[in-house]
């Protein structure tokens, strides 16, 4: 019987070298919901979110301290597989970021090099994820063209589908609409409530409506420091602390 | 004394621009000089056929083919050392006292003039190694003299990929070399073919390295151990001890030519790759 | 961990092997050229070597004084030609010239680099040295020639290494001095050089590095004789033409003795690489 929580993050702090970046950080996601975690920059919140599948570790004078525990499993132990954590978290970006490759070998990157090799089943993965992020209808037949050539929003579900392909649990969203158009954020919206069903989401944004719409329950993040983590509708309604209400009425950030 | 600022600053404009006209000037002088005395020697006859005499007639195959074999020697050797040593300080490692240490030797082996490389490979490789004058011997000593122009050019070229794509990479699984080897060195592949490229120029151009570890001799080359007179050497010895002119100047043009394709492919190769990035 | 992340280890170790290729071979060199050419200098005194006036290398007599003062002078004539030369080169390209001048000109210089040696050498052989010969008088075979021709050489290292270092310095330094009212000109003299001095002393420096180890163009052009220059139009022999010169016959303590012309060369050649390196590192630090 698998619990119920997901990730637990119990007094997990990181630094940047002299710089604390995360501050004793508290919080626990549970399965198949979607975390919206807001905050002004620098709040620490992509940091949190790169602290999960440990991309942070590709930064020089990166350290943590506390636990991040995932599936039960402390992913900062020495044993941890990196590869396969990042296989089980898949994140994307704030600006989307194609490989310099075909639609195709884009969506095949990551099973590819977690070693699929049969054609056969590459190639229904990749129709799979492509219809899972309503992308296959418009580019069925230029598979082989470059990723580049996609418009914005095109490419930012490319990146969704992307991920989709490793067949992750978790999906990490680093504020995966803020270079989108308003049609392209909805759809990616849409399909987030859609994928919801199988993964489990956090999504960090800078724009506070948007957790609003898809979030089922919201962290707030400043400088660092988780100051508050509820139900989304009473996180907009009724906070408990100050600043999360300055923050959300638009104060400052 | 007052000098009129715009006045003066029309006066050093003109004689920057004059500088810089001669500089240019010197350079398609010398192109078309040995152009249009080598040209006319030029012909099937001339690349396809042997020196005979000392070169004082026939013309210039095994030269050809001995630079050929040289300079892919050459690469061969540089290269992976090259390219890996590129991707080792700008993948693996970060800045510290051993990837100064790498620089250091890089940069030092780059000015280390070519008789010196010559004197060493004529030691090493030609008499303890007992490789003899050989297209080994020079192509060994040519390789560690491009090494660094490789290394050079293979960083920048890694460096010029965007951070995030390998970000992506990382993210989606890969390991430090697949993402290398998937994503980063397909994508710097232009530049760091502009380097080998540049090389192979350098090597086609060399003397005196190679005319103390390679010999000079006038037949084909048959295996890495036979010694190879290149086309540079080979133009030397007929201008120095004055053999044939014309066929000098034959050497020298399909000289120039070759140097000028290489730039010219190198350059266009070159500002493809930048253009991507930028 | 799976067995790709293990095997990162081996690639690392791998990698930096390879990666420590280069200093090795420096290392390598350095101990070959200095193993060969150290014993005979300190047989006969290292003085005679650096000092002796007279070179009869079959008869025990090592004197490279010529040498070094033959690559001393052809050395700061070249610079006497390219460093002007270089210099405004890289300051019209830089600041007067406009981008498009600039991507056609600077492959063009870049291409010199690219031109054999020995071409330089024969063209110096063909037209330079007649030219002396008749309008100067002496042979022609002179430091003169030598001169002109290096000068044309170091050229493309002085004006692209020059172009980097007045690029790096920044737009707004310019454009703060513009906004002043001063000339381009006399923003480029008290602006922009001076940001841009250590860059340039160290193009210079690595231009000296390639001017005194040139061998093949120096030898077809500088007459090579063993004596102390008194004119530009004397011949001299340099320390590269001294051991290309003789190293097709020389054995035993001769050939040695040409080991120890290449100790000398390396150690001035490794002083103005470090001098260069460390002036290029001042202006990036900066």
């Amino acid at each position: 019987m698998t619990s119920n929580i997901a990730i637990e993050s119990r007094d997990f702090s990181h630094f940047f070298g002299p710089l604390q970046t995360l501050k004793k950080i508290n919080l626990q996601v549970f399965r198949n919901e979607i975390l919206g975690i807001i905050g002004p920059a620098g709040s620490g919140k992509s940091t949190f979110l790169r602290s999960l599948n440990r991309l942070n570790d590709l930064v020089p004078g990166s350290r943590v301290e506390g636990t991040l525990k995932i599936d039960g499993k402390d992913i900062y132990a020495p044993d941890m597989s990196v590869v396969e954590l990042r296989r089980k978290l898949g994140i994307v970006f704030a600006t989307p970021v194609p490989l310099p490759r075909s639609i195709y070998e884009n969506v095949a990157f990551g099973p590819k090099m977690a070693g699929v090799h049969s054609r056969r089943k590459l190639n229904e993965l990749v129709a799979d994820c492509l219809k899972q992020t309503t992308l296959w209808e418009e580019v069925k037949d230029r598979l082989d063209s470059s990723a580049l050539k996609l418009s914005g929003g095109q490419q930012q579900r490319l990146c969704v589908a992307r991920i989709l392909a490793l067949r992750p649990d978790y999906i990490l969203l680093d504020e995966p609409c803020s270079g989108l158009d308003p049609i392209s954020t909805m759809k990616i919206e849409e399909s987030l409530r859609e994928l919801k069903k199988q993964y489990t989401i956090i999504l960090v944004t800078n724009n506070t409506k948007q957790a609003a719409r898809v979030a089922d329950r919201t962290a707030f993040f400043l400088s660092g420091e988780m100051i508050e983590i509820g139900q989304t509708e009473k996180i907009f309604t009724a906070p408990v602390d100050q600043r999360t209400n300055d923050y959300i009425v638009g104060r400052f950030g | 004394m007052y000098v009129n600022p715009r006045l003066e600053q029309r006066v050093v404009q003109s004689i920057l621009w004059l500088f810089t006209a001669i500089t240019v000037f010197i350079l398609f002088y010398i192109i078309f000089f040995i152009l249009k005395n080598g040209l006319p020697v030029l012909n099937y006859q001339f690349l396809t056929t042997n020196p005979t005499d000392m070169g004082k007639s026939g013309g210039i195959y095994s030269t050809i083919i001995g630079t050929i074999a040289l300079t892919i020697g050459a690469i061969l050797i540089a290269t992976p050392l090259g390219v890996g040593t590129a991707i080792y300080l700008t993948e693996y490692t970060l800045e510290s006292k051993i990837t100064r240490v790498i620089r250091f030797g890089s940069e030092c082996l780059a000015g280390i003039p070519s008789i010196i490389f010559g004197l060493f490979g004529f030691i090493l490789f030609v008499t303890k190694l007992k490789f003899g004058w050989s297209i080994l011997s020079g192509s060994l000593t040519l390789a560690f003299m491009i090494l660094p122009t490789i290394i050079r050019t293979s960083e920048e070229a890694l460096k010029s990929v965007p951070y995030n794509l390998r970000e992506v990479s990382f993210s989606l699984g890969g390991t430090k070399w697949q993402t290398v080897t998937k994503v980063v060195l397909p994508s710097a592949l232009p530049g760091i073919v502009t380097g080998v490229i540049l090389s192979v120029g350098r090597s086609i151009s060399e003397t005196a390295a190679v005319i103390f570890t390679a010999g000079s001799a006038l037949r084909i080359p048959t295996s890495i151990f036979s010694s190879s007179r290149t086309m540079a050497v080979h133009f030397y010895i007929l201008a120095r001890e004055g053999i044939s002119m014309p066929n000098a100047y034959g050497t020298a043009a399909v000289l120039i030519i070759a140097i000028l394709i290489i730039n010219i492919t190198a350059y266009r190769l070159m500002h493809k790759f930048m253009k991507k990035y930028s | 961990m799976t067995t790709l992340e293990r095997n990162e280890k081996l690639i690392q170790l791998a990698l930096l092997m390879i990666a420590l290729s280069a200093i090795s071979i420096l290392a390598i060199i350095t101990l070959f050229i200095f193993k060969e050419g150290m014993p005979i200098m300190f047989k006969y005194g290292v003085n005679k070597f650096l000092f002796g006036l007279d070179w009869y290398p079959t008869e025990q007599s090592f004197g490279l004084l010529p040498m070094i003062i033959g690559s001393l002078a052809v050395t700061a004539g070249s610079l006497i030609i390219g460093i002007p030369f270089g210099l405004a080169c890289a300051i019209f390209l830089t600041e007067f010239s406009s981008l498009r001048l600039r991507q056609i000109i600077k492959p063009i210089i870049e291409l010199l680099a690219g031109i054999p040696s020995v071409v330089y050498g024969f063209m110096g052989v063909i037209i330079l040295v007649p030219f002396i010969r008749e309008h100067l008088g002496g042979s022609g075979l002179s430091v003169l020639a030598a001169s002109i021709i290096l000068g044309i050489m170091i050229l493309p290292t002085i004006i692209s290494i020059s172009i980097d270092s007045l690029q790096a310095v920044p737009r707004s330094y310019r454009e703060g001095s513009i906004a002043l009212g001063a000339t381009k000109w006399q923003t480029t003299k008290m602006v922009t050089l001076p940001s841009a001095k250590s860059g340039i002393i160290a193009s210079i420096i690595l231009g000296m590095g390639r001017a005194i180890g040139e061998t093949m163009a120096v030898i077809m052009i500088a007459g090579n004789a063993v004596s102390i220059p008194h004119s530009v139009l004397d011949p001299v022999r340099t320390l590269t033409s001294n051991i290309a010169l003789e190293m097709g016959y020389a054995s035993g303590e001769h050939r040695q003795a040409l080991f120890a012309t290449g100790v000398i060369l390396f150690i001035i050649i490794m002083i103005l690489n470090t001098i260069a390196n460390a002036t290029a590192a001042k202006q990036r630090t900066k």
